[in-house]
């Protein structure tokens, strides 16, 4: 079967592969955008600790034996407390200045994360493999489904799913959006907010990892692996509006779909799809597709 | 309810001093509420009396001199601490937020730890009808008068005692400002403290048991309501009402 001259099952394939990188777009932007609405930093870092994550993976398994289902919990809890590190120790002095110096602080701890990690293992990529439980594929008939692609792609849901839920419809949640309107007057109403930002960057963060940890098996490994997504993600934020949960998770997933189908219909342009697709809604929705005008 | 109705002090503040950055807003402020009491603080705009609220919440910059609140001094006290004395607060903008809903707003504050229960939510309903019927409204879809009836009543919520309620009359039709009227009597019965900070001379003069009166960051005048018929000229040259 064809459709437009490409095969079906191409087309699904690539279908798939968008999701999975979609998948990735969405955890990742929505830690960003998490993180910007409370902290009003732009997070530089979250592509190195999305790249932590994945290295820690791989260390769990190399120097301890640990396997993958224990770092999918250990290596977001391990950045997060790194995160937690980061903000008291730095982040926390920089509010009341302009996002340019949350950005040129953050990217200089991306600089010094990546350059530690590249001076012990170098850039070229660390074997990582799915776990057993998730090697294969299940033959659907119309298509070969990759069992890893598949849990990448319920994995991240869930947790976007779960996140949106708690910010959008519980008390903590109305806390954390008060808190990134009026955040003086959500502290006057006896709300521990300093603690609030803290863990909110420990959670922004940890979520980059368990992405890292989900790519492990199908990204090469390597201290520049967060460059070259992050680059994208913070596209894909533009895109969707800054600030803005549903948005992040819907645009991000969006995108990895567009960028799949692009490599089956034209492929020269699907590194560059995201971009075009930036500037032409920065063109015509500056605040981006979600975001609210201000 | 933990609302003592003796004439016990609920809040004193001696020498406050205060700061937006490189400016002094307060030049030593002295002020005391006891128990129970509905104090005004006037003065013309950019007198001190928004700062002298925000100050004993530590929301202006530095602080200098002593606030204590039911004997407790708080000057050192980080802002999130100093709710859980007791404290409520309606500010001026009325901080109504637009990413909750109504009923999300009124909720939101805390009820703060070792203060009695404060007003459910079934009596602060049937206080404002307004906000059952709009309580899954977007908060700042709410009128303005709505709004500040949502404001203030979220923090009778928290079992807050000491109400700090700024401007709360402002830019609002006259029947929700007897509505206002009639609510702040009411907190009084009930043995609420609540300090005001109005511009409507006329809204606070019958509901208030003391003034102060501000200028240029200092207390330059105080008297007790029954003293107002007298005092009428003095306040007539500062406050131009």
């Amino acid at each position: 079967m064809e459709i437009f001259g490409r095969p079906l099952s191409a087309m699904l394939s690539q279908l798939l592969l968008g999701l999975v990188n979609g998948s990735f777009y969405a955890i990742l932007s929505l830690g960003l955008a998490v993180i910007f609405g409370l902290l009003n930093v732009i997070n530089f870092a979250h592509g190195a600790l999305f790249m932590l994550g994945a290295v820690l993976a791989w260390m769990g398994l190399e120097y301890l034996g640990v396997n993958y289902w224990v770092m999918l919990f250990a290596a977001p809890l391990i950045v997060a407390l790194l995160g937690i590190v980061i903000e008291r120790l730095f982040l926390k002095r920089i509010y009341k200045l302009d996002h340019l110096y949350g950005l040129l602080l953050t990217l200089g701890l991306t600089l010094v994360i990546e350059g530690v990690l590249r001076s012990f293992y170098g850039v070229s990529g660390l074997p990582y493999s799915a776990p057993e439980a998730l090697s294969g594929a299940t033959d659907l008939g119309f298509m070969v489904l990759p069992n890893y692609r598949a849990w990448v792609v319920l994995a991240s849901l869930v947790v976007c799913v779960g996140t949106w839920y708690v910010i959008e419809r519980t008390k903590l949640g109305a806390y954390l959006r008060a808190g990134t309107e009026n955040p003086r007057l959500v502290e006057a109403f006896g709300v521990n907010v300093p603690l609030m930002v803290t863990l909110t960057y420990g959670f922004g963060v940890a979520l980059a990892a368990f992405a890292g940890v989900l790519a492990a098996p199908v990204i090469q490994i390597s201290p520049l692996m967060g460059q070259n997504l992050i680059i994208v993600v913070f596209a894909v934020v533009v895109i969707g509006g800054m600030g803005s949960i549903l948005g992040s998770i819907l645009t991000g997933l969006g995108l990895g779909i567009i960028e799949g189908f692009t490599k089956v219909f034209y492929p020269e342009a699907s590194s560059t799809v995201v971009f075009v697709i930036m500037a032409i809604v920065l063109l015509f929705r500056p605040a981006g597709l979600f975001g609210k005008e201000k | 309810m933990a609302v003592s109705s003796s004439k016990d002090v609920a809040l004193s503040i001696r020498g406050l001093q205060a700061w937006y950055g490189e400016s002094h807003v307060l030049h030593g402020v002295d002020l005391d509420v006891h128990s129970g009491e509905v104090v005004t603080l006037l003065g013309r705009n950019g007198a001190g009396r928004t700062s002298t609220l925000r100050a004993i919440l530590g929301l202006t910059g530095d602080r200098k001199g002593s606030i204590k609140i039911r004997g407790y001094e708080t000057i050192n006290l980080p802002t999130y601490q100093i709710a859980h004395y007791g404290v409520g607060y309606c500010p001026e903008e009325r901080g109504i937020f637009s990413s909750l809903s109504c009923e999300e707003n009124l909720l939101l504050p805390p009820v703060l730890k070792g203060m009695g229960a404060g007003m459910g939510l079934d009596e602060i309903y049937a206080m404002f009808p307004n906000l059952a019927e709009r309580r899954n409204s977007q908060g700042t879809r709410l009128s303005g008068g709505e709004q500040q009836m949502l404001a203030v009543a979220r923090i009778l919520r928290t079992g807050a005692n000491l109400l700090l309620l700024d401007e709360i009359s402002e830019g609002l039709a006259p029947v929700i400002v007897q509505a206002l009227a009639k609510m702040i009597r009411m907190l009084k019965q009930k043995g609420y403290t609540v300090v005001m900070v109005e511009q409507n001379f006329r809204f606070a003069a019958p509901l208030a048991d003391r003034f102060y009166v501000m200028e240029h960051g200092r207390i330059v005048e105080h008297f007790a309501a029954a003293q107002l018929e007298d005092r009428m000229p003095v306040l007539k040259e500062l406050l131009g009402v």
